[in-house]
């Protein structure tokens, strides 16, 4: 316990040096060359204390839960021996960690809205819901299929800039023939899927598998999923773009 | 009161994130592959601070970094602040009055890019991994850099209005380039700093200052140029992080000859 609390007091400084270069940079434009006072100045400090201690507190959950059960979960999957298990696993991790993630939900209402004003879909409540539910169904689809293949990759040790590189060009192709509203919303939702909770897991999760199979480097094969899970949305969303 | 409310409702949105999560994990290693959670109460107590540290982040951020950060941008490119006291509107304006523009660009991108939680959790796996010779202070700020970079070109393209395609094509002619020159070991982990950039905290800030060009510049539209700065710090973290990883052996292959001459020298 008392490890603990030293410990976190010690994570409280780190967080307050992350946090030192944004103070610096508002306080210089605001005073400098806006010439402006701080407003606000008593909300501004107790939101910035929250912003410190939740850091402090968020990096010591990541050393206590999040990565040890990334790791341990790799682990046992290696040690279980079964293949299909363990695709099923990255499959349903990518999907399940996207459905329901907020931000996606509010891209994908924002997207119906600019589709049904754009004349894609009926302006009409069902038809939008009906459309963002659909969205976000692809953009989870994407995310487990990127760690899918993430996996597949780190088993086979095949090199990941053909992959990504492939991806990306097939994402420049598919942007001169997706409809122009669509594209926005897919680069965006290659973004939001990559969420602050799911990359240490996901990361997490690469490395233990290429430390616990024999042959992969951990730092060239396990990296690489968080890259996977943020290129296959883009591909999906204008797949969808295009075809509905 | 009201911010009480609040904070329960950002706390519940969270929990409605992680609890898929844990339901996916638990279920897979206790009931598929039929293996005990080892230390079950640390693992519940991390999990309580991640959830309980996110909503106080993300609280504190609404509270304190946004709106500031969101009328800074507004103010910046006010067209009374670009082109003097008494401008209503913006026509007639030369790139370089936007400087004060890319120069905060470049200073929030980098500054916000340092607290983003999911590049420090990718930074502490990087350092474990490689043994220590990729710090958790030098990717952040190979990251942070192109972040910087990204960001205010990016905005100097929405005021200038060059076709975003261009920048993106030369982008990743260069990502191209470095990946065929680069140390092999540090190229998955420059393809994933792309991904973890455009988080929490650099995502709101950038679409609120490009948003602020867009609404102000003639011919400008909020829906396509907004979109483009977050396609910026995605690309340019990939680039610097490779570059980071050759000058560093660039710089080593240099005191290596050093040290390898100098050793001729004594003899």
């Amino acid at each position: 316990m008392k490890a603990l609390i030293l410990q976190f007091i010690k994570s409280l400084r780190q967080s307050f040096q992350d946090l030192l270069p944004i103070i610096l940079v508002i306080a210089f434009f605001q005073m400098v060359v806006l010439k402006q006072a701080v407003p606000q100045l008593g909300q501004i400090l107790a939101g910035g204390l929250m912003v410190l201690v939740g850091l402090s507190l968020f990096v010591q959950g990541l050393k206590l839960a999040l990565f040890p059960l990334g790791e341990e979960m790799a682990y046992s999957f290696v040690k279980k021996g079964n293949l299909w298990l363990l695709l099923i696993f990255a499959f349903t991790l990518g999907f399940g960690t996207t459905v329901a993630e907020p931000a996606l939900i509010a891209i994908a209402d924002e997207a119906a809205t600019i589709a049904a004003s754009g004349g894609v879909i009926e302006n009409i409540d069902s038809a939008r819901d009906s459309y963002a539910a659909g969205l976000r169904l692809v953009v989870a689809l994407a995310v487990g299929f990127a760690l899918l293949i993430g996996v597949i990759r780190i088993l086979k040790g095949w090199p990941v800039q053909y992959l990504i590189i492939g991806g990306y060009l097939g994402v420049v192709i598919m942007t001169a023939f997706a409809p122009k509203e669509i594209i926005g919303i897919a680069y965006d939702s290659g973004g939001v899927t990559t969420s602050t909770v799911t990359v240490p897991l996901v990361a997490a999760l690469g490395i233990g598998l290429a430390s616990s199979i024999r042959g992969r480097d951990p730092l060239i094969d396990g990296f690489g999923l968080i890259a996977f899970a943020s290129l296959t949305p883009m591909i999906f969303v204008m797949a969808y773009g295009m075809f509905f | 009161m009201d911010a009480i409310f609040h904070f329960g409702g950002t706390t519940l949105s969270l929990i409605r994130d992680v609890l898929p999560i844990a339901a996916i994990l638990i279920g897979f290693q206790v009931l598929i592959l039929r293996r005990p959670i080892l230390n079950p109460a640390r693992v519940f107590v991390g999990l309580v601070f991640v959830l309980l540290g996110l909503a106080l982040f993300l609280e504190g951020l609404e509270l304190a970094l946004f709106p500031l950060g969101r009328l800074m941008a507004q103010q910046l490119t006010l067209p009374s602040f670009i082109l003097g006291e008494g401008a209503e509107s913006i026509d007639g304006f030369v790139w370089s009055d936007y400087l004060w523009v890319y120069v905060f660009a470049a200073a929030i991108g980098f500054a916000t890019t340092i607290a983003e939680p999911a590049l420090i959790a990718v930074s502490i796996k990087a350092n474990q991994v490689s043994g220590g010779t990729i710090t958790v202070n030098g990717l952040r700020l190979a990251v942070a850099v192109g972040v910087a970079i990204g960001v205010a070109l990016g905005t100097f393209r929405i005021v200038t209005g060059t076709p975003l395609h261009w920048y993106i094509i030369a982008g990743y002619v260069i990502v191209i380039i470095q990946t065929a020159t680069a140390p092999r070991s540090i190229i998955p982990l420059a393809y994933d700093s792309g991904g973890v950039t455009t988080s929490t905290v650099t995502v709101p800030l950038v679409a609120a200052l490009g948003l602020g060009l867009a609404e102000t510049i003639p011919g400008r539209s909020p829906l396509l140029d907004g979109f483009g700065l977050i396609a910026f710090a995605s690309l340019f973290p990939m680039i610097s992080v490779m570059a980071y990883a050759q000058i560093s052996e660039w710089l080593a292959k240099i005191s290596r000859n050093d040290s390898s001459t100098s050793d001729k020298s004594g003899k």
